[in-house]
């Protein structure tokens, strides 16, 4: 075991992979020689070639167009679109062409690629840095979305997602790149997609929950501790597909739900959720299913990023909200 | 000042002819050194592909075919290209550009169920480097650039082709996929098919450039405008494309200048809206198969028996390969599923039981 910052799990799972398999490519926009806008593949040009891990033009649908091809001719691209705000540069190469391929040809072609990109908020970057347009990538059929919490987390997930033979978007919360230290075995291991987690036990309520927002629940469960609520705090982990069976579980035991999401209430994934438990534990249900989520406006100027991004408090409030129903 | 460098540059870009249109040859030097029977072949492949684009509108209007965006007068842009090219390498068409990739290997009746759409169309004979024609105009030129960076890195002495219009050559797809092919020298053919009009919008609407040939020049890469409708200089054009790839010495763009006697596509699009009867006369009497034919003629190398051959063929093979894609099975809703992923997702899997019990009622 090592401690390492979730970056560090994200740069050693990369290194895990590029060891173990000659046709998985990293590459981006200053991913080679640079090592990443954030050090996410720091070292790894050096230690695998520029074959392996090179940088490409400024150009983010060129790049998805390069995983595409490359895809296609027998390797196992890795791209980085530098910050997720970006993605509508590439969004045809990812929710109109990669996520299609296996179908558009009954079968017969796919598309073996992880798109790897930092999103999130509370580091006070520019505009389009940080939005969280996590919510047109899982309503787009053929795609996988992972979002890790954790550095253990971070490192079985990409590793993962490396490995699928179908495409997957994988996105890093800024915040979460070097905000803490956690443990991460050294040896190479995986996390199912599409698995939730159970990141804290607890009777009275279920909070739903995904990238940053599940730190944020964890210390709003600790609050409601000291007021003798009992909270369950899931992290979804892979927000397309939907664990279901983890949070149905849950709903059934607690009766009470939340669902906490970064994205604006418009955005992100928490109206699938509340769906999901409508539609199968309903009569579970001792109060509606709340949203905690942002406002529906553009992401924030940078100096309103406080009032603007949910926090534990927003969380604690609709907690109670839903216990006092 | 600035003038004058335009006029510089546009003069790098000459159409490059080796037929005229009465069939003789006007650049010697530049005729290629195919034998007599690769002759005939080619006359044949277009004589082919004229007789499927006949029929094929007749089918879609009879209802027995889906989406058809014709080919009359592209022949020799289409097939003079595909015809410089080894079986291993990619085609990435467009939606036009379904004679190359039936050339290259894709059988008829898949044409037709892609035409009708289903499934069965885009799958292909195991080996066949192609992809499924492109709906998104200029996606095929970045995902070239990739399948060519590809073939390079796995060492194969291979190049990607890849087909696109003229109004295709606004997109952004376009340039990026040209760059980088460009900065990773990767053998790539970039091929655009300049029938001067997309749906109605004329080429001279698309660009202040002359020709899009120097679109290459942005990219810096090699750009050539060719004869579209003269198969001599499209093969040449696209074979020295292929062999400076494969030397290493960068990707080509090559503007191919040429027409289509058709509609854009057999969706209710109407040319006489936009285009002159004088203009499709004067494209008319560029016919490619004439040109050609008289070529072949001229060296004693074809006749009418020979080309009423070909028509009987073609005719046959196409009533056998509708037939055939008669007889595939109708699509169910539990196949699309099983083609989403490879292992499927919670939601899908639910959503496979819900429809094999209903397609089993």
């Amino acid at each position: 075991m090592a401690q390492m910052t979730m970056i560090q799990a994200i740069t050693d799972a990369m290194r895990n992979e590029l060891k173990n398999n000659e046709d998985v490519l990293v590459f981006g926009e200053d991913v080679g020689k640079n090592g990443g806008v954030f050090r996410a593949t720091e070292g790894l040009q050096k230690e695998f070639g520029e074959d392996r891990v090179f940088d490409t033009p400024l150009a983010e649908s060129g790049i998805g167009g390069l995983a595409i091809g490359l895809g296609l001719t027998g390797f196992r691209p890795v791209m980085e679109i530098q910050f997720f705000g970006f993605v509508f540069e590439v969004f045809d190469s990812v929710a109109g062409q990669m996520n299609r391929l296996r179908y558009r040809t009954g079968g017969k072609q796919y598309a073996p690629i992880t798109v790897r990109s930092p999103f999130g908020g509370g580091v006070k970057t520019p505009e389009m840095h940080a939005d969280s347009l996590e919510g047109l990538m899982a309503q787009t059929p053929g795609l996988k979305v992972v979002i890790p919490s954790t550095p253990y987390d971070a490192k079985g997930l990409l590793i993962s997602a490396i490995r699928d033979n179908d495409p997957v978007v994988y996105l890093e919360h800024m915040k979460l790149y070097r905000s803490f230290r956690g443990e991460v075995p050294e040896e190479e291991y995986t996390i199912p997609l599409g698995k939730a987690d159970v990141k804290r036990e607890g009777k009275d309520l279920t909070i739903v929950t995904y990238g940053a927002m599940v730190h944020a629940s964890l210390k709003a469960a600790e609050e409601l501790e000291k007021e003798n609520i009992d909270v369950e705090v899931i992290d979804l982990r892979t927000i397309s597909p939907l664990d279901i069976d983890t949070i149905i579980e849950s709903v059934n035991k607690t009766n009470r739900a939340i669902v906490v999401q970064e994205a604006q209430k418009q955005a992100g994934i928490a109206a699938n959720v509340v769906a999901e438990i409508t539609e199968r534990a309903i009569l579970s249900l001792e109060a509606p299913v709340l949203r905690v989520a942002a406002p529906d406006t553009i992401y924030p100027f940078a100096a309103a990023e406080d009032d603007w991004i949910p926090d534990y408090n927003g969380i604690i409030e609709t907690a109670k909200k839903v216990i006092e129903f | 000042m600035s003038t004058k460098t335009l006029e510089q540059v546009e003069s790098q870009f000459e159409t490059f002819q080796i037929l005229n249109e009465e069939g003789e040859v006007v650049n010697e030097a530049a005729v290629p050194d195919l034998k007599d029977e690769e002759l005939q072949e080619l006359m044949r492949r277009m004589v082919y592909t004229r007789i499927l684009d006949q029929r094929a509108i007749s089918l879609n209007r009879q209802g027995r075919l889906g989406f058809y965006a014709p080919v009359a007068g592209q022949e020799a842009s289409m097939l003079g290209s595909h015809f410089a090219l080894d079986s291993k390498d990619w085609i990435l068409p467009g939606y036009r550009d379904i004679p190359q990739i039936l050339y290259h290997g894709l059988p008829l009746h898949q044409a037709f169920l892609w035409s009708r759409g289903h499934f069965g169309g885009g799958q292909f004979p195991d080996g066949l480097n192609i992809m499924v024609p492109q709906i998104i105009i200029g996606a095929q030129i970045v995902q070239t650039a990739g399948v060519a960076l590809g073939l390079k890195r796995k060492g194969k002495e291979n190049i990607a082709i890849t087909y696109t219009g003229d109004g295709g050559a606004s997109q952004g797809d376009f340039y990026e996929g040209m760059n980088f092919a460009g900065a990773y020298n990767a053998p790539a053919v970039f091929v655009v098919q300049n029938n001067r009009f997309a749906i109605s919008v004329p080429v001279e609407k698309q660009s202040a450039a002359k020709t899009i040939a120097q679109k290459a020049v942005a990219a810096g890469i090699e750009g050539i405008q060719v004869d579209g409708m003269d198969v001599l200089a499209v093969y040449v054009a696209t074979k020295e494309a292929r062999e400076r790839a494969l030397a290493g010495e960068g990707p080509t763009l090559i503007e191919t200048l040429t027409y289509r006697y058709g509609p854009h596509t057999m969706a209710g699009d109407d040319p006489t809206r936009y285009r002159s009867s004088e203009l499709d006369d004067e494209w008319t009497k560029k016919d490619p198969l004439v040109r050609f034919r008289k070529f072949l003629e001229g060296k004693g190398l074809w006749s009418e028996e020979q080309e009423n051959e070909v028509v009987e063929k073609a005719k046959e093979e196409i009533k056998e390969a509708i037939k055939k894609a008669d007889a595939a099975p109708k699509q169910k809703v539990t196949d699309l599923i099983g083609f989403m992923f490879e292992e499927l997702p919670h939601n899908l899997r639910e959503q496979m039981e819900e429809y094999t019990a209903k397609e089993s009622k």
